[in-house]
């Protein structure tokens, strides 16, 4: 079983299909269920405490905006465990009220530099590309250690 | 600021889509409830939210997507249910991750022709996936366009 980084890091299809397919998904809802279920000070609303913009100096510099930073102390650890990764590269979904465009970047940035094994995609619109989508992830994911045939 | 004392320590939570004809979240629910009684279940008009322990919830996913593996779905969640920071019986408005869900389940029935093809190949030959979006239309083009547009008929 191989550890996959998603990106859009909250995608519901992603997560279903490399579990489905038997690998672990990394996505964001690890690293907020660690927050939420660790004991400490209140900070709604996703315990992220002025601790996580000093974590996230790992992985972007001191003058990059505290929202980054933060957000790569959710994203970061998630990353440096990946072992592969998937990108869609038109989620627009992962900008938004809780996304941050400038953290997307910076994430696709460490994922393609990392040297792991890499599969771009872009949302299916259409039941044939539904059918090269699911495919293509199969076979990406039958390619990674402990993957199925 | 104060003192934050978390619940539901040690489990996992997990939402289950249910996209399917056949099945009802209310089906599923009862048969989550045989599976692991222990666990927390809560319908949902979408499907359901299941809290347990990691290896209760893995039981009830795989038992659950076994009944229809093309039009069930799941994904993790870092929120137990009902939690007042995330609950939008607490904050009004959608949750904060509605939106996402709410376009994947857009293209939902696409996933679901790709599982079926996967689970029973029709033998068809399974085109290239797209890596790239396609590229925005060129101005030319929708000057051309406009320009050949029929006269409207008096």
């Amino acid at each position: 079983m191989a550890k996959v980084f998603i990106y859009p890091t909250t995608s519901l299809i992603l997560t279903d299909l490399v579990k489905r397919y038997g690998h672990e998904p990394l996505g964001a809802s690890i690293g907020i269920r660690e927050r939420v279920q660790t004991a400490g000070f209140d900070s709604p609303p996703l315990q992220i405490t002025p601790e996580e913009p000093k974590k996230g100096l790992r992985w972007a510099a001191v003058e990059v905006p505290s929202g980054v930073r933060g957000r790569m102390a959710i994203h970061g650890p998630r990353i440096e465990e990946a072992e592969a990764a998937i990108i869609v590269n038109d989620a627009d979904l992962a900008f938004g009220c809780g996304g941050c465009a400038r953290t997307n970047e910076l994430v696709i940035y460490l994922l393609r530099t990392k040297g792991m094994p890499v599969l771009d995609l872009v949302y299916p619109t259409s039941d044939e590309e539904g059918i090269a989508f699911v495919a293509a992830i199969r076979k990406f994911l039958a390619g990674l250690p402990g993957g199925k045939p | 600021m104060k003192q934050y004392t978390p619940s539901y320590v040690g489990t996992v939570t997990v939402y289950i889509f249910i996209e399917s004809t056949e099945i009802t979240p209310e089906d599923i629910a009862v048969r989550a409830y045989e599976i692991a009684p222990a666990a927390m279940v809560k319908e949902t008009c979408f499907g359901l939210e299941v809290t347990g322990k990691p290896e209760e919830v893995d039981g009830i996913v795989e038992k659950i997507r076994a009944l229809d593996p093309a039009h069930i779905f799941v994904k993790d969640r870092g929120f137990p249910p009902g939690d007042p920071r995330r609950c939008r019986a607490n904050l009004g408005g959608a949750r904060p991750g509605f939106h996402g869900h709410e376009f994947e389940l857009t293209l939902i029935d696409h996933i679901s022709k790709g599982l079926e093809e996967d689970l029973h190949p029709s033998g068809a030959p399974v085109p290239a996936a797209r890596s790239r979006p396609r590229p925005p239309l060129p101005v030319e083009r929708l000057e051309k366009i406009l320009s050949e547009e029929e006269p409207a008929h008096g």
